[in-house]
């Protein structure tokens, strides 16, 4: 692979805090590397205006390998940028050339406030699993884990479902801020599984319940949020969804 | 005097005659005692989840914004465990055995006996909870192996066992915050622990001081809190981030260890880094950190560096006879899969005297060309395909390879924007796991009463080197099935304390000296970045306490730290405020603690004069330059006691091998 450098317009939204009302700053930057990753090109844009004096851009960020989902940058109104099955961790600045104008913001949504520039408060997760997405099994109770032998298929297809990293770009993506994609991901890979089956009607009512609670948006099925998942999160999870939704409303009798 | 509590008895029977005798707390009392967990991540998600079943009021702390993103969501290869479901001669002995054996023999036997004991209930607890592992056709578990071992006992879920063994604890942990025995707080960040004596009737302080809380910042508001626990566990993972570069995530830290380890917890073998053979190399100066290819590639990958120096050819126009697959050379029985640490040095070495490839020079090459010729033979030899061409050959192997590493060789690709099916991978070792951390007995306390380690923070389990696949063992075994037991022990004489006032005197004084600490930080408004002065630290320690590490070199390492140490806190410039969010400031309180860890990384290296695992002194090698251990000398653990800047004193826990006996490991 050919290296080159290039000189970039980066338009950033800045956000003091969650009652700030925020805006763009245009920052250029010059000489970036080809083989730099993109977060490393934001290091490089803060450690100057460090050196400014000036205050560095708030980002979230961690393993910077793509599997801890922490990274959560809207990148010319993609999130997580033009790589397909890629983080903004994993994207690299060979993406671009030389003179490039590149516009990046925060996660929006209703259900995910900015906190600072482009820190966004994703705790309405953790608050949808808490609602039922686990399976109730205490320590210690656990039979011999080749007791219950599960289909190859189904396995891997729980699997598959189980991959979500929680980053939040299928919320970023879809125009209505619909958490479905994530939500199906979990309420998939537990009812794929004869460990789930206890719970399964009740957990999808429940998480469901909890999703329209923290302010997330209708599904309409546009897909954008599957064309944007790092993971590769199908769609096909939200039919299954709406499957078991339907089924544990007609014939759950616990209320 | 160090203490470390293990039970009487033989070896296969102390962990079930210490579960049969430990104290008990009822659970009326259970309700009463409250335990506070420092991080998320295998070990203290499960902790707290598992201590939260019993009945205990946990709080659960985590710098990141959810539970779910502690570090051991990015292991990729798998988890140990002694079922034996291949048949394959697998027992809890064995497990026990290899572990102590690819330790290098300074690991403690009695905690590697019950850590191998429980191996097998941490499958079924993860099945349990709905880990989606790697099944056959026939519904039943798949294992591989893993370097280190003759048997398969390895558990795994794609490239992503850490991700979905986390996830399993992570949902565990919601379960119990949704129950309401949990309650979680995320973007915070412990920054001292508060020790607190026990009163008499009197009013009169008696006894050792005890860990009775914590400092925290809320990393959103910038806001100091106290928090009071009866018992408090850090789970808070390794310190690889000493070296700046490593394969760590960015915010991994030291910090809980350190300030614990300031207040009278004695670090345990601080040297012993793990450093991984196959990451993919530096790019360039501004890298933040590496990336680990998974250990599972060198299965078929063969590694060389051409045998002329300074060669500039391209891989593919180096002609085989002019290649050096040097671990195949040098270690003819193990070959491209001898040990970790074995496999980092070869590399080190052939790159120092002139054989690197790559811009850098500080690379070798991952070679997948024979493997494709290989399986794309088999592939033609399976379809009938007689006298197939080259190009039908390769292929095929392509399809089989990308079938078994497709998804590594897709983040090689992103990375470096090479191809690998193309051309070979370069490679080179990087920083990937710490086997030292704070000293703890058997029960998992640190020499502080009531304050716990577990998981990577410990320095229990894993000797001298680790073995692949047994990191995400040793978590959930010290969360899911040790400490709830161990705790039991310790808090069972505590039902009679009652929670102390966050206004006691040591709350307010722990808390004042945070504060001051981090005004000092803000007020010397200096001029080089938090970033930069951390660069320079890992430089020092991956070239001076890196792979090789030898007196000189330490001597100089040392002197060096402490200058830098002065420069950090008299020229450090940190920008923004204190009530707010500032990520800047969150790693300069870190970044502080790794310089102060750094110089004692040096000094227990300088004093471990024999070479052992990851640890290897240039002096203490035979001569074939295989790293040589003195076990006359050395057979302890070095804990060390924090007593004063700079200063430490060493105290020595001997290591009694009554089953296995100590030989010199040898791969060849």
């Amino acid at each position: 692979m050919e290296h080159y450098t290039m000189n970039l317009t980066l338009k950033v939204w800045r956000q003091k805090n969650s009652s700030d009302k925020g805006k763009f700053e245009t920052y250029q930057v010059s000489d970036i590397s080809s083989e730099m990753s993109f977060l490393e090109m934001f290091d490089v844009l803060n450690e100057r205006l460090i050196k400014e004096g000036k205050e560095p851009i708030a980002f979230d960020h961690d393993c910077r390998e793509g599997i801890c989902g922490m990274c959560s940058m809207y990148i010319n109104g993609r999130p997580h940028g033009p790589w397909q099955a890629n983080t903004t961790c994993q994207l690299h600045m060979r993406a671009y050339k030389d003179g490039d104008t590149i516009v990046v913001e925060p996660w929006r949504a209703n259900a995910f406030p900015v906190i600072k520039d482009l820190v966004v408060d994703r705790r309405a997760f953790d608050n949808i699993v808490q609602a039922g997405g686990f399976i109730s099994v205490n320590t210690g109770n656990a039979v011999d884990a080749n007791a219950m032998p599960i289909e190859k298929d189904k396995a891997d297809a729980a699997f598959a479902a189980a991959a979500c990293i929680g980053c939040g770009a299928c919320v970023a993506a879809c125009k209505n801020s619909s958490a479905m994609l994530f939500l199906s991901a979990k309420v998939s890979h537990l009812a794929l599984l004869p460990q789930g089956e206890p719970e399964r009607k009740s957990r999808v009512l429940k998480m469901v319940q909890q999703m329209d609670k923290e302010g997330f948006g209708a599904c309409t099925f546009t897909e954008a949020c599957e064309a944007v998942c790092p993971k590769e999160i199908s769609v096909t999870n939200i039919s299954r969804l709406n499957k078991e939704y339907l089924v544990a409303g007609l014939t759950e009798d616990k209320g | 005097m160090l203490n470390s509590k293990i039970p009487a008895g033989p070896l296969d029977l102390k962990w079930t005659d210490y579960k049969g005798h430990c104290k008990l707390v009822n659970p009326a009392n259970k309700r009463k005692l409250e335990v506070i967990i420092i991080g998320t991540g295998l070990a203290g998600a499960s902790a707290a989840a598992s201590l939260g079943e019993l009945g205990y009021k946990v709080k659960a702390f985590c710098f990141q914004d959810s539970p779910r993103r502690a570090h051991s969501i990015a292991a990729q290869g798998g988890i140990n465990a002694a079922k034996n479901y291949q048949n394959d001669g697998d027992s809890t002995f064995r497990l026990f055995y290899d572990t102590i054996k690819g330790g290098d023999y300074r690991a403690r036997e009695a905690n590697v006996h019950r850590l191998a004991e429980v191996s097998a209930s941490i499958i079924d607890q993860c099945v349990a909870q709905g880990v989606p592992f790697a099944r056959e056709y026939g519904g039943l578990l798949s294992n591989r192996s893993f370097g280190g071992t003759q048997v398969q006992r390895t558990f795994y879920a794609a490239g992503q066992t850490g991700q979905q063994l986390l996830i399993g604890a992570y949902q565990a942990l919601e379960r119990q915050v949704a129950l309401g025995n949990v309650t979680q707080y995320t973007r915070h960040e412990m920054l001292d622990v508060v020790l607190i004596r026990d009163k008499d009737k009197n009013g009169n302080e008696i006894g050792e001081p005890k860990c009775r809380g914590i400092i925290v910042r809320n990393l959103i508001t910038g806001e100091l809190e106290r928090h009071f626990g009866h018992a408090v566990l850090l789970c808070s993972g390794g310190y690889g981030n000493v070296f700046y570069l490593s394969t760590n995530a960015m915010g991994s830290n030291v910090t809980a260890a350190w300030k614990a380890h300031r207040k009278g917890a004695y670090f345990g073998n601080p040297c012993y880094t793990q450093i991984h053979p196959t990451c993919i190399p530096v790019s360039g100066d501004h890298q933040s950190k590496l990336t680990l290819m998974s250990e599972s590639l060198r299965n078929d990958g063969r590694i060389w560096v051409p045998q002329k120096q300074n060669d500039n050819r391209k891989p593919n126009e180096i002609p085989e006879e002019e290649r050096d697959y040097y671990l195949e050379r040098r270690y003819r029985a193990f070959g491209n899969l001898v040990p970790r640490d074995v496999a980092s040095r070869a590399a080190k070495e052939r790159c120092d005297a002139g054989y690197g490839v790559g811009s850098s020079k500080q690379a070798v090459y991952l070679d997948f060309a024979a493997a494709i010729v290989r399986y794309g033979k088999i592939e033609c030899g399976k379809l009938g395909i007689n006298n197939p061409s080259a190009e039908v050959i390769r292929k095929h192997g392509v399809d089989v390879v990308k079938e078994k590493y497709g998804n590594l060789f897709d983040m090689y690709e992103k990375i470096t924007g090479e191809n690998p099916y193309e051309v070979p991978m370069r490679i080179y070792p990087a920083v990937h796991y710490t086997m030292g951390g704070l000293w703890v007995d058997y029960e998992l306390m640190t020499t502080v009463p009531g304050l716990y380690a577990l998981g990577e923070a410990n320095f229990s389990d894993h000797g001298a080197n680790r073995l692949g696949a047994s990191a995400l063992m040793q978590g959930l075994a010290d969360g899911y099935f040790v400490i709830p037991y161990t705790i039991g022990n310790y808090l069972a004489d505590e039902i009679a304390t009652k929670a102390i006032s966050l206004d006691d005197p040591a709350f307010v004084a722990a808390e004042k000296a945070v504060s001051d600490r981090i005004e000092k930080l803000m007020s010397i408004k200096g001029t080089q970045s938090v970033e930069s002065l951390h660069k320079r630290l890992g430089k020092i320690m991956w070239e001076k306490c890196g792979m090789a590490r030898n007196e000189k070199g330490l001597k100089e390492a040392i002197v060096e730290i402490q200058q830098l140490k002065k420069e950090f806190w008299s020229d450090v410039r940190i920008p923004g405020g204190i009530n707010e969010m500032n990520p800047e400031l969150d790693k300069a309180n870190r970044v502080a603690d790794f310089i102060e860890l750094g110089e004692l990384m040096c000094k227990d290296a300088l004093n471990r004069s024999e070479s052992c695992g990851g640890h290897f002194r240039e002096e203490s090698q035979d001569e074939d330059g295989e790293a040589k251990r003195d076990d006359a000398h050395f057979q302890y653990v070095s804990a060390w006691e924090f007593k004063g800047e700079s200063d430490w004193q060493l105290h020595k826990e001997e290591l009694n091998f009554e089953v296995a006996k100590p030989t010199q490991r040898s791969y060849k």
